[in-house]
């Protein structure tokens, strides 16, 4: 029996949801229109390149800005005018914000202290909730003398100590060195799962967001773009501007024809299989297709595969190459290749491989 | 808050400015047409720059020595460079009247040694007053310099010899113009503080006439009105100055950002090396001597020291007089809680206006800025006369208050006095405080009182501690805005030396400025002790 933070019944804090947010800072719309829904236990992640409104919007989230219009509720009660020191959401900041004149177990017991929750207590809860992120000796130590792992785990477990009611989480993994970041990118969905309330988070790294969150906010100068599972957004991109955020791809003109696109390099036609988002219309007048460097194969010379190009860089991806080819009519495209012997300026040619590629409005 | 500052720090230096045209052009008109204070206005101005050179030229050189060369005695002459700034203003003035003196120790013994009749020199008028400047002051130029020359990045300089430039060329083109900052900045500080000051010039003047003292010959006088132009014309010339070295240093875009470090070069020459030591020996005693002068004397029995060299008679009268007569004792106590009351004050109202600039943004946080840091820029005798012009009577209604002639008028004179720099050491604070610290405390249920006394104030303690300390030390010694509104019943420490002096009691008066010494070393070593057992 630990006293550390226990999963709950699904439904007990209710979705976590932002209806038409919009803030602005003078002429700047820093967030505009925003909507989306965060269930219990489910993982969100807000992603986008600095200055899309991501931190902002999770700030309001949190209670720390205002929006201009809009609401913010939890469970179907608005939040929006509450204080964040009264909604009872807990928050790992960007830096972590441990207070650094206290010792680890204060920090995580900070909360708890505010709740009035007497200090045997809190001491004990706070022992457990380090346990609970295999701290469990860490309590008395100064801020100052953890890595930088171990500080994000402080912070993790001092917004889970108070049982919050959402969990929002600004960039947690920004400040962790590579290795580290992929081994807490588990610890951290394995332990946002088990608390079982919405989180919400932050970052700028895809592949954070691909590997933590059940479902991603792409947000655009404070819009969002599209909001969808990972695999959505990777297949059926909403956008030309998701489809070149979303897994890098290459976007190049088509005709849309239904289940197929034609698509015309160099004057060689290729009709290929397509997907398309949701609500997507039937026909897509001004219609691109998304090429990602793994749906493309490449040959050495010109003549093996239908278009033909010019390699103009080349990348060691570990494990495959990647070139950069010039096709031609302002198109470049990269393509993902087990071949090592073709260099800078050699000619070769490449062709899609068999499966269905995004199609998107341009 | 900033009601609380524009009463305490603008009104009073506006009531100034208009009680100076209270006639219209009339009191402005009799100080153009009086030579008296043309003299004074001249005399401040070259008082301040020759103070501001005289620093330099002491201060420079030996930061450089100190942080560039290493010889035998070195650590000796760190230790003590910075010992004048640790002497109360008037004690300073005090230590070298004994000292230089027209029947000093050095002026009588050179006078003995080579026969003279008179003494070789009469300390006295613009020489004089420069010279205990130059002793006083020179310590922001050493400090700033050193700090300077400690962040300057060695690669610089190896940089520039890499590009083959000589040892006089790197002086010129790389270290000189990276320290200009450091100099500029420590030339300011001295130039305000020799304009504003007023012990030197008060007791070394003779009749000499500086702006400072004309002002408070003029309120003695009864003349307020000319005393009120003179403390315009007296504000007017620091903001000026201010504004001289602000655009003077205008261009500069760049810091000196680096950790640097460098190692100090052993003196290889042997000749250089004892020269330097013997150097640095002369200058160690002239730093450390009116301290121990002031010691000294402060055993010597009153009255007994007339032509002889040194004192001839010894007690510990003069201390036990101090400590057992109640008339005596008084100015001690009455320092020391006002500089506590005052202190106090500094520290909740600073702590309040540095929390709002560094953390709050509203409409007024420009002018909030703008009046914690306002006093600095005023010379103390013009916030002295500020304040006597307008707490002199009771009008609660137009915010005035009886509290000249009463015990609060002092207490309240430190209190600004001390403002800018309580500020300023406790924004500094804050502002390595990361400011997500707030937000995580309020995010995780914690009361606005509760983040302030377990986020903020922590933070903001180190700050709290040196302003604090500063301030209090500043405030028991104070001796400017003291003298010109001062009472019997409440005169301070610095009040009775000076009244000691001119009854030609030596002897106490440097017991009473030992004392002082000894209470500005209680509270350093009290707040290192409370700073540690804090940290």
């Amino acid at each position: 029996m630990t006293a550390a933070p226990q999963a709950r019944p699904d439904g007990e804090s209710g979705a976590l949801a932002l209806e038409g947010i919009t803030r602005r800072f003078g002429d700047f719309t820093a967030v505009d229109n925003v909507s989306f829904q965060v269930g219990p236990g489910e993982l969100l992640a807000l992603v986008g390149a600095s200055g899309s409104g991501k931190t902002t919007t999770l700030r309001i989230a949190a209670g720390y800005e205002t929006p201009d219009s809009g609401r913010v509720t939890l469970g179907g009660a608005d939040l929006t005018r509450v204080p964040p020191e009264r909604r009872g959401f807990g928050m790992v900041f960007q830096h972590y914000a441990l207070f650094p004149h206290m010792s680890v177990e204060n920090n995580v017991a900070f909360g708890l202290e505010a709740r009035g929750v007497n200090k045997v207590d809190r001491l004990i809860k706070a022992r457990a909730a380090l346990a609970n992120v295999g701290l469990e000796r860490a309590g008395d130590r100064p801020i100052q003398s953890l890595s930088g792992g171990e500080q994000q785990r402080v912070a993790l477990a001092r917004a889970l100590v108070i049982e919050p009611k959402a969990l929002l989480l600004d960039e947690p993994l920004s400040n962790l060195d590579p290795n580290l970041r992929e081994t807490m990118r588990d610890d951290l969905r394995r332990m946002l799962r088990r608390v079982g309330v919405p989180a919400l988070f932050v970052t700028h790294d895809q592949e954070d967001a691909f590997a933590i969150a059940d479902r991603i906010a792409l947000l655009k100068r404070g819009r969002v773009l599209q909001c969808g599972t990972p695999e959505e957004l990777y297949h059926s991109p909403a956008s030309r501007e998701v489809a070149g955020f979303i897994g890098r791809g290459v976007v190049v003109p088509a005709i849309d024809k239904g289940a197929t696109a034609e698509v015309t390099i160099g004057g060689v036609k290729r009709e290929l299989p397509v997907t398309r988002a949701k609500d997507a219309p039937p026909k897509i007048e001004n219609a691109f297709v998304v090429m990602r460097p793994n749906s493309i194969e490449m040959s050495k010379g010109a003549g093996v595969f239908p278009w033909r190009g010019k390699v103009v860089n080349r990348r060691f991806a570990g494990g495959v190459e990647v070139y950069r080819v010039e096709l031609g009519e302002g198109i470049t495209v990269d393509v993902e290749s087990q071949t090592a012997d073709v260099h800078e300026g050699d000619n070769v040619s490449v062709a899609p491989l068999k499966r269905a590629f995004p199609l998107v409005a341009g | 808050m900033i009601a609380l500052l524009v009463w305490a720090v603008i009104y009073p230096n506006a009531a100034v400015v208009a009680g100076s045209f209270e006639n219209g052009l009339g009191h402005w008109r009799e100080f153009w047409a009086s030579p008296a204070d043309h003299e004074a206005l001249i005399t401040s101005l070259v008082i301040s720059v020759a103070s501001v050179f005289a620093s330099l030229a002491i201060g420079v050189p030996l930061a450089f020595l100190l942080g560039r060369f290493e010889f035998p005695g070195r650590r000796l002459l760190r230790a003590v460079a910075t010992l004048p700034a640790a002497l109360p203003p008037l004690v300073g003035v005090i230590a070298f009247l004994f000292l230089y003196g027209e029947s000093g120790l050095v002026t009588r013994a050179i006078q003995r040694a080579f026969g003279m009749s008179e003494a070789p020199w009469q300390l006295r008028g613009v020489g004089a007053i420069v010279f205990v400047h130059a002793y006083t002051m020179y310590v922001y130029v050493f400090l700033f310099v050193s700090a300077g020359l400690e962040r300057f990045d060695s690669s610089l300089d190896e940089a520039a010899s890499g590009l083959g430039a000589n040892t006089w060329q790197r002086l010129r083109r790389v270290t000189i113009p990276l320290l200009m900052p450091a100099v500029a900045g420590s030339a300011l500080l001295v130039f305000m503080n020799a304009l504003g000051s007023f012990s030197a010039p008060y007791v070394f003047g003779g009749g000499l006439r500086v702006l400072s003292t004309q002002i408070l010959n003029s309120k003695t006088n009864g003349a307020m009105g000319l005393a009120y132009v003179e403390t315009t014309v007296l504000a007017l010339s620091a903001v000026a100055g201010l504004a001289l070295f602000r655009w003077l240093d205008r261009k500069r875009k760049y810091t000196l950002a680096s950790k640097g470090g460098r190692a100090r070069r052993a003196i290889r020459s042997r000749k250089v090396q004892v020269l330097t030591t013997v150097g640095a020996a002369i200058i160690v005693i002239a730093l450390v001597l009116p301290h121990l002068m002031v010691i000294l004397v402060s055993f010597a029995r009153d009255g007994s020291w007339t032509t002889q060299v040194l004192p001839p008679e010894y007690t510990f009268e003069n201390y036990r007089r101090l400590f057992s007569e109640a008339e005596l004792w008084r100015p001690i106590t009455n320092s020391v809680s006002m500089a506590l009351i005052a202190t106090g004050a500094n520290l909740v109202v600073c702590f309040l206006a540095a929390y709002l600039i560094v953390f709050r943004k509203f409409g007024g946080r420009r002018f909030l800025e703008l009046l914690v840091a306002l006093p600095w820029a005023i010379p103390a005798t013009a916030i002295a006369l500020g304040l006597a012009a307008t707490f002199n009577r009771n009008d609660p209604l137009t915010g005035r208050v009886l509290l000249v002639g009463t015990f609060w008028i002092l207490p309240l004179a430190y209190f600004i006095r001390d403002t800018p720099l309580v500020s300023s050491a406790v924004e500094s604070s804050l502002r390595q405080m990361d400011a997500s610290l707030e937000d995580a405390a309020r995010g995780l249920g914690a009361s606005w009182l509760m983040t302030m006394r377990r986020v903020i104030i922590p933070a903001a303690r180190p700050g709290l501690v040196a302003g604090g300390l500063l301030a209090a030390v500043a405030a028991v010694g104070e001796f400017v805005a003291s003298v010109v509104l001062y009472t019997h019943a409440n005169r301070p420490i610095s009040m009775e030396i000076l009244a000691q002096l001119r009854a030609l009691a030596f002897g106490t008066a440097a017991a009473y400025s030992v004392l002082l010494i000894l209470l500005v070393l209680l509270m350093t070593l009290a707040a290192r002790s409370f700073e540690e057992r804090l940290a």
